[in-house]
């Protein structure tokens, strides 16, 4: 089981726990909700929840709970620039296809 | 694939439903969009990295119409149709304005509120305002990627009514929902955190590009009270490169300057001057189209010496703020300096002198209007949650009441109330017999109607005779969160009502906007079409992307000579299509290079499903 985190991404999600002054790490999830049946979750974490997988990339302690986790092992956690937009971006494996903006997916 | 930004916890949105605001400082010289994300507030910039757009709108007889930069540097040429600084003429009448003559605009009398003359017709500030508040909505839209919930824009503290309708009026025009008007000096101060700070007396001294204002503000329990303002609406940092300018030319005993020399010495002294931020020292050199040559050396010392009385001209109205507040420099706790002309160190030294304490500078004094706006208007779209301490309180800043009888103000609420609130208080007939009542509105802090500002007036019909002094009538003022009023009157004996909501005189109707909506919708297809463009193309770009790095990883394992071929062929399709202009064309290439790779991507999720249970049990999972 992994999940990484690149340099970039780890670079902006340093610069953004630092600067909210709290907050231990980042959560991802997924949810199923939208229009292609499933939807990541990406949230500032303070306290870890008792069933959390934890993992360490980068700098960068991402938590995952168990449920999520089949559908996002082997992914990576990018930072990208779009024209005037930026943001995180999952590169996930275990996409099959995605919805026209990309924000819900199925496996 | 979408950009996904880092949410508070238990607050991510489901997907398309992101809950984006954006906080909009509408400056008389310069304007700004911020917006929280992940966390964090931030100006955003246009593609040229440039965070402020001018406040200056040009229009064209064809109806196009330039914002900003390209505005700002045709203002010499074409000044009667180039509009700055049109914050001033906000709600404001003909006869509010003084002498026009100072403007170099014809303008219009029109009921209530100016309009001005330019070749694309008649223009009323509200829609001059609109027209940069567009451009702002624009960038942040394309920005934050998707539509915005809502804004959050400053006002000055001192803006009347009239003035804060016409700016509600300027966002609805220009397709924004307002979240809140918010005062600009508390907008700065919750930028610097200090609703989360000590309770006490804050001041914010903001000197911008051709205005200064000072306000005292109060703290008590997260809510700021805007105590007392005062300012000079023609003190600016433009004044102080005036001043370098006048040196300069004094200095080279230079003739009579044409326009161009003149535009190019008044550069010159502005960048003298912020030189002199960092330095001692400024070399201002320039060759002239007389074939003059300036070449001069300005010390720090020279140019305290002549900005001296300018820097003193933004303490008397600071002494005068804290003296209507009742205060004392020393009872102050903080100090937010705003605007860049803060920048200035001898500002900052002479601020720091008069309240015996060094002022907060640590932010962008350019941007932290804009980023306090944006942090408000991320608490009021719903993105944090309310344990946060962020209260969300703001009073109204002056005193709404009633004209009675000779001429004099009643108070119904006093400024500084916390708002939303309602009042009410009862009234009676003066005549004996009185059928009729007329009620009218005003705002301020005189004595005299006729020294404060009418909002509105009404009349409440079919009171029954009775001697004078015996009906009961009943007047309500409600102000909802936004600081917008609304008065009714009801006689209490039979249930009779009037009501109105203070539309303020200046009088833009309902009908009035719509119209101006609708001629913003003639322009509408065209911005919906550029629009589809643009979405269809980046999901033309994603698609090849992502199918590119598909093909390469596993193309040869899964793919049949064949099968990448066409595979390959639809990509270069959809490339095409993604150069020319049709959207349509794009969408049924993105379709198809859909369709030809489904297989392929059911194929590869196969292969990855076989490779993640490899060596797993399926309880594991």
């Amino acid at each position: 089981m992994s999940i990484t985190v690149t340099d970039k991404a780890a670079k902006h999600i340093s610069n953004f726990l630092g600067k909210r002054g709290k907050g231990i790490g980042l959560r991802l999830g997924v949810r199923t909700t939208g229009c292609s049946g499933m939807a990541y979750k990406l949230e500032f974490v303070d306290e870890e929840q008792g069933e959390d997988v934890r993992f360490d990339s980068n700098g960068v302690t991402v938590f995952v709970d168990p449920k999520s986790l089949p559908y996002l092992d082997g992914m990576e956690l990018d930072f990208a620039r779009e024209g005037l937009n930026e943001g995180f971006k999952f590169n996930n494996p275990n996409v099959k296809n995605m919805c026209g903006c990309g924000e819900s997916f199925n496996v | 694939m979408a950009l996904l930004q880092i949410s508070e916890p238990g607050m991510s949105t489901a997907p398309h439903q992101h809950r984006l605001a954006v906080g909009i400082d509408l400056g008389t010289t310069n304007s700004l969009v911020a917006s929280v994300r992940s966390g964090i507030a931030r100006v955003l910039d246009d593609i040229q990295g440039r965070s402020l757009v001018p406040s200056v709108v040009r229009y064209h007889a064809d109806g196009k119409v330039e914002v900003g930069f390209e505005a700002q540097i045709r203002q010499s040429d074409d000044p009667h149709n180039t509009i700055v600084s049109v914050k001033r003429f906000m709600g404001r009448s003909l006869a509010d304005l003084g002498d026009p003559g100072r403007f170099p605009y014809k303008f219009v009398d029109a009921p209530g509120m100016v309009q001005l003359q330019t070749a694309a017709g008649n223009k009323s500030p509200v829609e001059v305002s609109a027209d940069i508040l567009k451009v702002l909505r624009d960038r942040a839209e394309r920005s934050l990627g998707g539509d915005l919930v809502g804004a959050v824009i400053t006002v000055p503290a001192y803006f009347d009514d009239a003035q804060r309708q016409a700016t509600k009026d300027a966002a609805k025009l220009a397709g924004l929902n307002i979240l809140r008007l918010l005062n600009e000096p508390t907008a700065a101060a919750i930028a610097y955190g200090l609703d989360n700070a000590a309770e006490g007396v804050y001041a914010v001294y903001d000197l911008g590009g051709g205005t200064f204002d000072v306000s005292i503000l109060k703290l008590t329990r997260g809510l700021f009270e805007v105590l007392s303002t005062n300012g000079d609406s023609a003190l600016g940092g433009d004044d102080f490169d005036q001043r370098v300018f006048c040196w300069i030319v004094e200095q080279s005993r230079l003739t009579p300057l044409n326009a161009k020399d003149t535009r190019l010495l008044l550069t010159r002294a502005r960048e003298a001057k912020e030189q002199l931020t960092e330095h001692d020292e400024a070399r201002i050199t320039a060759l002239l189209s007389t074939g003059e040559l300036v070449d001069l050396n300005l010390t720090t010392a020279k140019f305290n010496e002549i900005t001296a009385n300018l820097v003193s001209k933004t303490l008397a109205p600071t002494r005068k703020a804290l003296r209507d507040a009742g205060l004392a420099a020393d009872e102050v706790k903080g100090v937010v300096m705003v605007g860049g002309a803060t920048r200035m160190p001898c500002i900052r030294h002479a601020v720091g002198e008069f309240f015996g304490q060094t002022p907060l500078t640590n932010l962008d004094p350019d941007k932290v209007v804009a980023l306090g706006a944006a942090m408000q208007a991320d608490v009021l779209a719903g993105n944090r949650k309310q344990d946060d301490d962020w209260l969300l309180l703001d009073v109204i800043p002056l005193s709404l009441g009633l004209e009675t009888m000779g001429g004099l103000t009643e108070k119904v609420i006093p400024r500084n109330t916390t708002i939303p609130v309602a009042r009410a208080q009862e009234f009676t007939t003066f005549k004996d017999g009185q059928t009729a009542m007329s009620f009218h509105v005003v705002q301020g802090e005189r004595e005299l109607v006729s020294d404060c500002r009418s909002l509105a007036k009404f009349e409440l019909r079919g009171i029954p005779p009775m001697v004078a002094g015996a009906a009961r009538i009943r007047v309500t003022f409600q102000v909802d969160a936004d600081g917008l009023l609304s008065v009714s009157a009801r006689e209490l004996g039979t249930g009779i009502e009037a009501a109105i909501t203070v539309k303020p005189s200046y009088g833009l109707s309902d009908d009035e906007i719509a119209g101006m909506l609708n001629d913003a919708n003639a322009f509408a297809e065209e911005d919906m079409k550029a629009r589809a463009l643009n979405e269809q193309r980046v999901d033309g770009n994603s698609l090849v992307q992502a199918t590119r790095a598909a093909l390469e990883q596993d193309g040869e394992a899964l793919l049949s000579l064949e099968e990448r071929a066409a595979i390959r062929a639809g990509i270069a399709d959809l490339e095409q299509r993604i150069a020319a202009e049709d959207h349509l064309a794009i969408k049924r290439a993105v379709e198809s290079l859909n369709e030809a790779t489904g297989d392929f991507a059911a194929r590869r999720m196969d292969a990855s499903v076989k490779k993640a249970l490899r060596g797993h049990k399926l309880n594991e999972l």
